[in-house]
């Protein structure tokens, strides 16, 4: 039974939560967001397979999400029209299948090498259907795209998918669907000749792999989620139009694959979640939101090369030997100057931002609660001077970090011993 | 059509050598480093934002060497402090460096100078017509770009065929390791290039900000044609780099003028037919809708059936 | 390994905390709904600030059914239609009920969909759209929507506008037609060429190309290519870098033609273009920053003057949004006639509404929600002459009128068929 519980309680427990969440939150904006964020899953995780899994950086992976997407969409309207009888929970399908099509081609004519060939190639296919896109205005609508009505007569569950809560929910369902198989994908042969062929092609090739063949699979079953995830997408929104194929859907994938962190199967979930939720809300909180998401990725970039999730599982083995308490006072210690720099570094920020887009430069600033003049030598003063101690303290406590790793890392080695 | 014909030729070359500029630094840096840098693109937008704040307080010409120099130095701090750092995680962290690099820089241009396009115009001392040939105009502006551009090539040139640096440039573009084992401080010439890739992409961006529009997205649509001509160049050449800018500029500039669809051509051959749907759109597209997207095919195509690129002396 | 990720997630998900702020009872909410954010917040972000400065007027003056204040709300949508519905439904769970969007006919046809469809699903609390600047002419025609209301002129009726005025001009012979690559550049080109064969049969014209949108860097060769073409006149629709690189290119080249465009005032173009657009660039507009000098309308001025002296970042961005007052002036005379903040019945009020705008008489069509307002045709000309007495962001270029088209004249048939909802 623990077993059990440990080989499938996490997947239980994922279940609940997506099952529980939109009855806490309630509002239509969170519901959305959650879905957003069920989208965002599947769609990050199947660059990984790439990116991760693969070793192949694509700069194009939105056009298998948009084709995907386009597709589903055309079919939702013979649905509609009563051209195709297809229950409507089973769409995202006809996305995949639009994805492996896509993925079978563009994957064999770009897999021929990986690294930076790989990456432009996939960086000129992108701008070619991009700018097709528009040029073709019957299959991609134009600027306007295409919209449909997913309130179909025919589904298989009864929900009528006029209330976006039964939407999250199908969205769900494939979400944990995917992201099982996804799993499930990276422990099958496949999935491990993959991971050869990312470290060494030739090696992969001298046993009888043929590289070439194996990202193309790769690409292709990666293809295939991301169109699942243009399905849902077309369902969730009942309007696709030509930028989902572009530039800007593409790069924030990347994004969010990287900072949730490449080299663990998870780390694009959290990415996904995470910078999903700071596209909805943090826009709305701030101006400068795309400045700091910048920040944070260049910060994972410099210092977190393995993102969020290779900061977590850098604790595991740490945590098992139970000597996490003796991280904590560094930890603790590091905080505070962080934190200092950061506020120091914000209200520069705010304080630009507030004197070149705000209503009225001259109006008061209201940071943290407290009011002030953008404009006034004290406000200037005390940011860069928050930044800059803040900064000081911050160099003098990583060394205090590193020792206590250094510790920490010499007591676990004697443990072994 | 004579006129047509020569203006054509003009506007190519100008529109090449300033896409030579930009690209010169690129590939070196590429061929180098093995780093393909998104930022490059953005350092080109810090030169026209540098070039217009410092023409607003002392002049264009000041500005012509200042801003530039500026450039050069960010560009050298980017290398030592931030490239250098993610160096030990593999060429994949260095690009994303770049990109987040690429995304911050246009950000903190929008934070600085706003978003709406600079008034930045032409230098009264250039903002004449030089000369007129049948109805069109010919501006000495274009003609001071053209050859400022043709005076950086040839400077670079010089340098990397006759000086100690330029050799040491040329030998760690074909073998790095080869040229560190000569005891070559490498990452220093790393710094170096790096800092003069980017100078040069500003001086592109002073020049370049006036003939195009010195605004935000300046950066975002020029990037990836940068791409292109060192792709289509080749690794590690510079007269690829030099062919391939005029090459596309030259395509760019002359697929507007052709207005045929692939049902004219279908028409020619005499098969004429009612289609519909994406055939017809497809049918219906001319030549000279495609020129600004042409580059990315050839890019592609050349990717896949010749890597090495024109006069690449190897691959990636 | 995985159970630590769900903790993360779930604390993550309770970070989600979405206040619902307590709603004033005295306030009528607007969701502004545009780009605020990225390449295109700077127009999103002028056109927030003229909702804005509406808004205090109206409110500086009473507001609207005994008191009510006017309170607009920004979203920022990053001109995508998919992010435009989460913020739509954002905007929803705040009780928002009227909406206002105008950059991207993409957003707003999403935005058309989205709320006949929460129109027809939730007839409890419905929401209506006031769209400032989504020119396509479906949205007053086969799309129709009575939640919908335009108070731009779409691209037939611009198009309309500047025939009208070719109409007159005797020594217009060729016209070259050159615009962006996509359904909005389509449309000007089609309306063009239709117009022009109607108003003015003898006129040739030599050239109809095609851009991609927003990937063209010289335009020289389009430029060499009308020179060639030897057009007197140029229509063009581009906005953007696609409008100030042709209008700079064709300076360069010393071309001759005259310029109609939508979109050559248009913000951020007087900066970009400069006094390359003096003698060759008109645009058609309901208002410019000098009308109020030609039509010696002193309450105008002073309306922009407080404008340029609050909002403008010291004339950098100037007022430029004249419908957008109309907007906001016609919403507030609706609900105090219908008595009522529902969306439903602002709509019936606002139908067929008749306003008296600085500039002469407007109405709201009834048949297909389409304002129908007085155009002017404006050419580029150095400031401080005559009554080009401002300038536009500060570059020494002002506006004057060459042309003004009486609402009327401005008006096109519809097909579209409306349908109401139960009053």
């Amino acid at each position: 039974m623990p077993t059990l519980l440990r080989r499938y309680g996490i997947w239980a427990a994922a279940m609940i939560m997506c099952g529980v969440l939109p009855l806490i939150f309630k509002s239509s904006f969170s519901i959305s967001l959650l879905s957003q964020m069920g989208i965002s899953i599947i769609f990050a995780l199947s660059y990984n397979m790439l990116l991760g899994q693969g070793g192949m950086l694509s700069f194009g992976h939105a056009v298998y999400l948009g084709l995907g997407g386009f597709l589903s969409m055309h079919a939702l309207n013979k649905i509609g029209g009563g051209a195709l009888p297809l229950p409507l929970e089973l769409l995202p399908l006809v996305g995949g299948m639009a994805g492996v099509v896509a993925g079978v081609v563009f994957g064999w004519l770009s897999t021929d090498r990986s690294g930076t060939t790989f990456a432009l190639i996939s960086l000129g296919i992108g701008e070619l259907i991009a700018a097709s896109a528009l040029m073709l205005p019957s299959f991609f609508g134009g600027e306007e795209g295409i919209s449909g009505n997913r309130m179909v007569k025919m589904t298989l569950t009864g929900f009528k998918f006029g209330k976006s809560v039964e939407v999250y929910y199908l969205i769900a369902c494939w979400m944990l669907l995917s992201v099982g198989l996804m799993y499930l994908l990276t422990k099958t042969p496949l999935g491990r000749v993959a991971n050869a062929v990312r470290d060494n092609p030739e090696r992969a090739a001298f046993i009888g792999y043929n590289p070439r063949s194996v990202r193309t699979l790769q690409f292709t079953l990666a293809a295939f989620f991301a169109g699942l995830a243009g399905g849902l997408f077309a369902i969730n929104y009942e309007i696709i139009t030509a930028e989902m194929v572009g530039a800007h859907p593409s790069g924030s994938v990347l994004m969010m694959t990287y900072i949730g962190g490449v080299g663990h199967f998870f780390g694009p979930i959290i990415g996904a979640v995470l910078v999903t939720f700071m596209q909805q809300s943090l826009a709305g909180i701030t101006h400068a939101w795309l400045l700091y998401f910048g920040l944070l990725f260049v910060m994972m970039v410099l210092w977190a090369p393995n993102g969020l999730a290779g900061l977590i599982m850098m604790h595991e083995p740490v945590w098992k030997a139970g000597l996490l308490r003796r991280l904590l006072p560094s930890y603790l210690a590091i905080l505070v100057p962080t934190l200092v720099m950061l506020t120091g570094i914000m209200i520069l920020v705010e304080i630009n931002y507030h004197l070149s887009l705000s209503i009225n430069p001259d109006d008061p600033l209201t940071l943290f609660g407290i009011a002030f003049n953008a404009r006034s030598p004290v406000a200037w003063g005390l940011a860069i001077a928050l930044a800059a101690v803040g900064l000081f303290f911050f160099r003098k406590m990583v060394r205090w970090v590193n020792q206590s790793w250094n510790e920490v890392t010499q007591a676990m080695k004697g443990a072994d011993r | 059509m004579l006129e047509y014909l020569l203006f054509s030729v003009l506007n190519s070359l100008v529109l090449g050598m300033l896409l030579f500029m930009l690209s010169s630094g690129l590939t070196l840096i590429f061929s180098m480093m093995g780093v393909l840098n998104f930022a490059h693109a953005s350092f080109y937008m810090l030169g026209a934002y540098f070039g217009y704040q410092i023409t607003q307080a002392v002049g264009f010409w000041p500005a012509l060497v200042i801003a530039p120099l500026l450039v050069g130095v960010i560009g050298a701090l980017v290398e030592r402090y931030g490239l250098r750092t993610v160096h030990k995680y593999g060429h994949v962290a260095e690009l994303l460096f770049t990109v987040g690099l690429a995304f911050i820089i246009e950000e903190g241009v929008n934070l600085i100078w706003g978003r709406n396009a600079m008034t930045y115009p032409v230098p009264q001392s250039l903002d004449f017509p030089l000369f007129t040939l049948f109805s069109t105009e010919f501006s000495t502006y274009r003609m001071f770009m053209l050859l400022i551009s043709v005076a950086i090539f040839i400077g670079l040139y010089m340098v990397l065929t006759r000086t100690r640096i330029g050799l040491i440039i040329q030998a760690a573009l074909t073998h790095p390791q080869g040229v560190s084992a000569l005891g070559h401080n490498v990452p220093m010439v790393f710094m170096m290039v790096f800092g003069g890739g980017s100078a040069l992409a500003g001086v592109a961006g002073v020049i370049g900000g006036i003939f195009l529009i010195t605004e935000p997205a300046m950066a975002a649509t020029l990037g990836p044609i940068v791409f292109v001509v060192i792709v289509v160049g080749g690794m590690g050449s510079l007269t690829g780099a030099f062919v391939a800018s005029l090459l596309l500029a030259a395509i760019q500039t002359f697929a507007v003028g052709l207005e045929y669809s692939l049902t004219d051509l279908f028409a020619l051959v005499g098969i004429h037919g009612q289609v519909s749907g994406l055939l017809e759109d497809l049918g219906r597209i001319q030549l000279s809708h495609t020129g600004p997207i042409l580059p990315y095919l050839f890019m592609v195509l050349m990717l896949m059936f010749r890597p090495k690129g024109l006069m690449g002396k190897r691959e990636s | 390994m995985l159970n630590k990720v769900f903790a993360i997630f779930a604390i993550m998900a309770l970070a989600l905390v979405i206040t619902v702020p307590v709603m004033a009872e005295d306030t009528i909410k607007i969701a502004y709904i545009d780009p605020l954010s990225g390449a295109m917040a700077g127009v999103g972000d002028a056109g927030y600030k003229h909702f804005q400065y509406n808004a205090e007027l109206l409110n500086a003056a009473g507001g609207v059914l005994g008191g009510k204040k006017f309170e607009i709300v920004p979203f920022d949508n990053k001109v995508s239609p998919q992010d435009t519905l989460i913020q739509l439904k954002n905007a929803i769970d705040q009780d928002i009920r009227i909406v206002a969007q105008g950059n991207g006919s993409s957003v707003a046809g999403a935005l058309i969909e989205a709320i006949n469809k929460h129109n027809e699903r939730n007839p409890d609390n419905q929401l209506i759209y006031l769209n400032y600047a989504a020119v396509t002419p479906s949205f007053t025609n086969e799309q129709c929507s009575f939640w919908h209301f335009r108070f731009d002129a779409h691209v037939d009726m611009k198009i309309a506008a500047i025939t009208n005025y070719i109409k007159g001009q005797k020594d217009i012979k060729k016209v070259y037609l050159m615009n962006q690559d996509y359904v909005f550049g389509h449309a000007v080109s089609d309306a063009s060429k239709a117009m022009l064969k109607e108003k003015r049969p003898d006129i040739k014209i030599v050239g109809d190309s095609f851009t991609p949108l927003g990937k063209v860097k010289d335009f020289s060769p389009y430029v060499a290519k009308i020179q060639a073409s030897g057009a007197d006149t140029v229509i063009s629709g581009n906005w953007g870098a696609d409008m100030s690189l042709l209008v700079k290119a064709a300076k360069d080249a010393g071309l001759k033609a005259q310029f109609y465009t939508f979109y050559g005032n248009g913000l951020g173009a007087p900066k970009a273009i400069g006094e390359a657009g003096i003698g060759i660039l008109n645009s058609v507009t309901e208002w410019h920053l000098d009308l109020n000098q030609e039509e010696k309308n002193a309450e105008d001025e002073k309306f922009f003057l407080d404008y340029q002296e609050k909002y403008s970042s010291r004339g950098e961005v100037p007022y430029y949004y004249g419908r957008i007052g109309t907007t906001m002036q016609m919403l507030a005379a609706a609900i105090e006639k219908a008595h009522s903040t529902k969306a439903k019945d602002i709509a019936y009020a606002l139908e067929g509404m008749e306003y008296q705008t600085p500039y002469g008489k407007v109405t709201m069509r009834a048949e297909d929600h389409q304002l129908i307002q007085p155009l002017y045709i404006s050419t580029y000309a150095k400031a401080g002459q005559g009554t080009v007495k401002y300038d536009a962001e500060n570059t020494g270029v002002g506006f004057k009128t060459i042309q003004r088209i009486e609402a009327a004249d401005t008006a096109m048939p519809t097909t579209c068929k409306m349908e109401r909802p139960e009053k």
